[in-house]
């Protein structure tokens, strides 16, 4: 007997990519870059964000061509993103075979009230989270990973580190309470109550946390880890810099060695420009695209 | 505050248990670390050379074979493992550590493994299977974007087969499987590490 798309599947791909670095891609070309240089998994999209916020307008899923010669191109997983509530677009992306689906507020949302039923479908599913009342509302959903949302594009950590601290703070205060305060607990986050009951024992995620959202050096990826990330997306902090495989080697390396500053400080030398950058604290608020989603 | 270097916890010093390396480039090895220390082991992550000095056992857990081959070759790894290896310590690997074991990683077992066999994430699946001469009744093993095994050696024994493909075998002291038990409570298979990690030790103690 043989049990496909389970829970224990799903959020296995998950514990697979810990310690690791998934680089946004938008070509076969550049999915082969990340590879080389020791990515454990490659997000396909047409647009890295920093893109995305240049240009404006609707921001879609990719198209299915260039996710097929991405995964010809690698042999690590691809993973590519659908919008909020687009549950067709994560109906493609499963019938194209991707590895992950991200259904992410990188893109323009479909739905303003709902997010996609993740428990429909065989595929896993990566969604971002502010805080810890929205990452459990996700897993509730059937997501199988959390990233942090970050401020995708921007270059600046602030926000990823914000949504980080947040989350790992929140799970510490629900391990202070008393079981018979954890139903109220599950009001305050919003959050689904045999969920917190798991947490509050446990004390982590049931599933893998990694960060997502203006990563752009060694330095970002390794702090990220010392705040409780698992592994880090990195998004246009690669390709949009001005040497994307020496710069890619580095955060893995970091990503690996975050414990011991030497080796931060030595993927760190000589890396060339990090990627132009812009001031989170200075967007308006539709270009911030951390509010997308609920 | 921060552990400045790769952890090395209150079992390590335990006169009974043995200290086992978990490669802890990339992967699930905390997984596998948590599976050790519930069975009374000492555990140290390895991620530099100096970090094998001393271990009568080593893990190489899942993850991906590129970026852990990758780590690997960074570190200068390769050649202290064979060393090792050579001399007798033991090893369990799984799924992306078989492919580590391979002739083309790592080239510690007389195997050569074919990635991602059974497919793309959305094929991956869990079942019970048979493992020759492990007592105690079918395993539960995860297959996640699994390998599984194309070609061995006569020294290679193959202990479970899923759809007519070996996805468990042995070499001498070399353990490797294209599942993920620490994923699950079954510890067999560490037992069967640390045992061989003991009887390792009693014949030639480490300093």
């Amino acid at each position: 007997m043989r049990d496909e798309s389970t829970f224990a599947v799903k959020t296995g791909l998950a514990e697979m990519l810990k310690g690791g670095v998934i680089m946004d891609v938008v070509n076969a070309a550049q999915a082969t870059v990340a590879e080389e240089a020791g990515a454990v998994a490659v997000m396909a999209l047409e647009r890295v964000p920093a893109d995305i916020r240049r240009d404006g307008g609707v921001a879609r899923m990719s198209d299915p061509e260039m996710i097929a010669g991405i995964q010809e191109a690698v042999s690590i997983p691809v993973m590519a993103k659908a919008r909020i509530g687009h549950f067709l677009e994560a109906q493609v992306l499963q019938a194209l075979e991707v590895d992950y689906v991200d259904e992410s507020e990188v893109l323009t949302p479909a739905d303003e009230s709902n997010h996609i039923d993740k428990w429909a479908f065989k595929v896993p599913f990566v969604c971002g989270a502010t805080n810890l009342g929205e990452a459990l509302r996700r897993i509730g959903e059937g997501a199988a990973m959390i990233r942090s949302k970050g401020e995708a594009g921007t270059g600046d950590i602030v926000e990823a580190v914000r949504h980080m601290r947040s989350i790992t703070g929140e799970i510490r205060r629900l391990q202070t309470l008393a079981d018979a305060e954890l139903a109220t607990a599950a009001k305050e986050l919003a959050a689904p109550l045999d969920i917190v009951r798991l947490l509050a024992g446990d004390g982590k995620l049931p599933v893998v946390l990694f960060c997502a959202g203006g990563i752009a050096t060694p330095a970002d990826a390794a702090l990220m880890m010392a705040l409780g990330a698992e592994g880090v997306f990195v998004g246009s902090g690669i390709f949009k810099s001005d040497d994307p495989p020496t710069r890619a080697r580095a955060i893995v390396e970091a990503t690996t060695h975050w414990q011991d500053p030497e080796r931060v400080a030595a993927a760190s030398r000589g890396l060339g420009p990090a990627m132009v950058s812009l001031e989170s604290s200075k967007l308006e608020g539709e270009q911030l695209l951390a509010q997308r989603g609920w | 505050m921060l552990s400045t270097r790769a952890t090395e916890d209150a079992g390590s010093r335990r006169p009974s248990g043995v200290l086992i390396g978990v490669l802890a480039l990339q992967g699930d090895f905390e997984a596998h670390e948590r599976v050790l220390r519930r069975l009374g082991a000492g555990v140290r992550e390895v991620r530099v050379i100096d970090d094998l000095d001393g271990i009568a056992g080593l893990v190489i857990p899942g993850g991906e074979s590129t970026t852990m081959m990758f780590g690997v070759q960074r570190e200068g790894l390769a050649e202290p493992l064979r060393e090792l290896v050579a001399g007798g310590l033991p090893v369990l690997g799984s799924c992306a550590g078989l492919i580590m074991l391979d002739c083309a990683h790592l080239g510690l077992m007389d195997i050569r493994a074919q990635r991602n066999a059974f497919g793309r994430q959305i094929k991956s699946f869990e079942t019970d299977l048979d493992v020759a001469g492990l007592p105690g009744g079918p395993l539960h093993g995860v297959f996640i974007r699994a390998p599984w095994i194309a070609e061995h050696g006569d020294g290679v024994e193959i202990l479970a087969e899923v759809d007519g493909h070996p996805v468990a075998a042995r070499e001498g002291r070399l353990l490797a499987v294209a599942f993920h038990t620490e994923l699950t409570e079954d510890d067999r298979l560490h037992v069967l590490l640390l045992e061989w990690a003991q009887s390792a030790s009693a014949q030639a103690p480490r300093g």
